[in-house]
């Protein structure tokens, strides 16, 4: 007998597309309607984690602008619970711990400003009266937006710098307005820019210490110590930093890192990311179903051409695997298209916002993943289903 | 290890071959038949006699209930699924009633794709589509589309399709069933060819004109041969068609311009 081997022939991966391919070509608008749902679920997926990044991009960027090295100062409470103080010299002793490049103080005056002294008392719009430094600005690396900084004139006389809120509540858009603050008129000589690692700068009407100490009754103590150093010694200064301060009582000192809540605020996902994604998620699985309904009809309307290739010679493991790849083909297009309007719509949201458009990587990784995964699951049914039926009876259909 | 075997003389070998389907039909009932290389055969028999039947067991495409099917030399009974389907890509040729060709595709890649599971590169299938379709007077339409072709021609379209890898055996399910005697002329005028070119030919046919044609007549009736007339006529060629006076008119049928 002649036992010459009978083996089918492989078909290349170019060909099993092709034959994927062929079954979509020819019902257009079926296969963009059904790539729709996953087109749809992938966008949103895509487009919630590409915003959520976008905005922890933007907020990295502005840390990295800002620096991680400033630390403050502040005064914590005593054993007894009462509100403990700075000494005096504490400034000193800040500047001349090694790695410390910068630091500067503020001290609260207990007084308020007004536009007149008509105003009742009790209208403080929420702005503290402080002394300052004269090298704040340095340390703070802040920016003046009108008129000028205290200097080594201006920092003993009735002169005023108001932070960007300050000058916005009070309604002061220019330099050489007089305030009321305690009991005489103070010229206002300068407006500050923002201060995003200390917004309570921002709130404030500095004046020098001298002034404060001869106009306003100012006792000296520093309320805040602001210091810059080393990017690499922060953490070292900040473990001397209070017995440095106050060597008798350390633990009345709180050390804090303004940049840290800028950083947590970059490392948290919202709740509502979360419920987008999970949207995003059901879209995505409805858009599979709706894929594998699509897989099943066609293999029913297609039993004759399923016939026909079994005696062109096809195995039912090609037969599988055509319509494997047709499902394939099928979802990978919807989330080809889904990838694409979801970077659209993130590029168009960061770009309104004015923050730099990221997608991460492992975004669109998952979007591939996801849609072979999807594609594999929607179309195993009906592909096993194609190879199960018997050539005569795909034949015999009329 | 092993022994030349004898050259196995039989294209198709039947032995007691029956076929039963579900709900009691039998469809055959103990079928001997023999086909030898080149021979050209007509299956003809009323309606409901088990002529398909017959071809799918020919064209394993199904497999008896009980009784020997070997073909090319290879016993049906031990073989799988998969050296089954790789018998039919390389032995067999299939024309149907129905044409079976895609829609929207062109006529060169129907053709092509009939070829798709011999393993044949993309671009050899190709040229042997333009070849097939050559041969059955088509060569001019190899970018046409089924909705842009007569009957008879998508019918040599289907022909061409089974013939393109050269299959020793091609089994025709009343290929003129669906088309008037002229179309039905020119897919006749083109089996002749082939079988003038050595193809083993079996052609299911109502039609007594086209059983006569043919040098071999098998006659089925309620699932049993009833007459075999002409058996190993072999490579004799048939006459001019059936319905034409002559071959020439065939011919000249076959590619003419529409
Ligand atoms: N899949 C099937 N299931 C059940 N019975 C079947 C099936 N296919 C064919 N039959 C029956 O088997 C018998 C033979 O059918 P077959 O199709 O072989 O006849 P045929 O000679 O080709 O007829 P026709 O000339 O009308 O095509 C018929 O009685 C038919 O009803
Ligand atoms: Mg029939």
């Amino acid at each position: 007998m002649n036992r010459q081997r009978l083996t089918p022939a492989r078909l290349g991966p170019s060909d099993v597309l092709r034959t994927g391919a062929a079954g979509l070509r020819t019902r257009p608008a079926r296969v963009v309607l059904s790539a729709l749902g996953i087109a749809i679920g992938i966008a949103t997926m895509i487009a919630v984690l590409g915003i959520s990044s976008s905005s922890r991009e933007q907020l990295l960027r502005q840390l990295d602008r800002l620096g991680t090295n400033l630390l403050t100062v502040a005064p914590g409470q005593t054993m007894f619970g009462e509100e403990a103080k700075l000494p005096v010299e504490a400034l000193g002793m800040v500047r001349r711990i090694g790695p410390v490049r910068t630091a500067s103080a503020t001290g609260t005056v207990d007084t308020t400003i007004r536009r007149t002294d008509r105003i009742p008392k009790a209208v403080t719009g929420g702005i503290a009266v402080q002394a300052a430094t004269a090298d704040l600005l340095t340390t703070l690396e802040g920016r003046v937006v009108k008129g000028a900084w205290l200097n080594a004139a201006t920092e003993a006389r009735p002169a005023v710098v108001l932070g960007a809120k300050a000058a916005q509540r009070l309604g002061i858009t220019r330099i050489g307005v007089q305030v009321w603050m305690g009991e005489r008129w103070f010229t206002v000589v300068g407006v500050l820019g923002p201060m995003p690692l200390a917004p309570e700068i921002e709130r404030s009407a500095l004046v020098g210490f001298p002034a404060a100490e001869k106009y306003l009754g100012f006792d000296g103590h520093p309320t805040t110590i602001y210091e810059r150093s080393a990017e690499e010694s922060v953490e070292a200064v900040r473990a001397v930093l209070p017995r440095t301060v106050n060597p008798e009582n350390p633990e009345e000192v709180t050390v804090s890192r303004p940049s840290d809540a800028l950083a947590a605020r970059a490392a948290a996902a919202s709740a509502f990311t979360n419920l987008l994604l999970g949207l995003g998620a059901v879209a995505l699985l409805v858009g599979g179903v709706g894929v594998a309904n699509t897989m099943v009809i066609s293999v029913l309307e297609r039993r004759k051409e399923i016939g026909l290739r079994r005696s062109l010679g096809a195995t039912r493991g090609q037969v599988r695997l055509q319509f494997l790849a047709e499902s394939l083909l099928l979802s990978a297009l919807g989330g080809i298209a889904g990838a694409v309007l979801g970077g659209l719509a993130t590029a168009g949201y960061a770009l309104s916002r004015g923050w730099p458009p990221v997608v991460p990587a492992w975004a669109f990784a998952g979007a591939v993943g996801a849609t072979l995964v999807i594609g594999t699951l929607a179309g195993l049914y009906p592909a096993m289903r194609a190879a199960r039926l018997s050539p005569t009876v795909a034949l015999a259909t009329t | 290890m092993s022994i030349p075997q004898p050259e196995q003389p039989y294209v198709v070998e039947l032995r007691e071959v029956t076929k039963d389907y579900g709900g009691g039909v039998r469809a055959l009932r103990g079928v001997d038949l023999l086909v030898e290389p080149g021979e050209l055969v007509a299956i003809a028999g009323p309606s409901g006699s088990g002529k398909s039947t017959l071809l799918h067991l020919i064209g394993t495409l199904d497999r008896p209930t009980t009784g020997t099917v070997r073909i090319a030399g290879h016993d049906v009974a031990g073989l799988s699924d998969r050296e089954l389907s790789a018998l039919r890509a390389r032995h067999l040729g299939f024309v149907f009633q129905q044409f079976h060709l895609a829609p929207g595709v062109s006529a060169l890649d129907n053709v092509a794709d009939g070829l798709l599971y011999t393993g044949t590169p993309l671009r050899a299938r190709r040229e042997r589509a333009a070849a097939a379709l050559e041969r059955v007077g088509l060569g001019h339409r190899l970018g046409h589309r089924p909705n842009q072709l007569s009957g008879g021609e998508q019918q040599r379209v289907a022909v061409a399709r089974a013939v393109a890898g050269d299959p020793p055996l091609l089994l025709a399910d009343e290929p003129t069933g669906n088309l008037d005697s002229a179309a039905g002329a020119e897919v006749l005028g083109v089996l002749r060819d082939l079988h003038a070119a050595g193809t083993t030919i079996a052609v299911i046919t109502h039609d007594p004109d086209i059983a006569e044609w043919c040098p071999r007549q098998v006659r089925v009736r309620d699932g049993r041969v009833v007459a075999d007339a002409g058996a190993g006529a072999g490579r004799r060629p048939p006459g001019a068609n059936p319905k034409l006076p002559d071959a020439e008119t065939a011919g000249a049928a076959k590619g003419a311009p529409r």
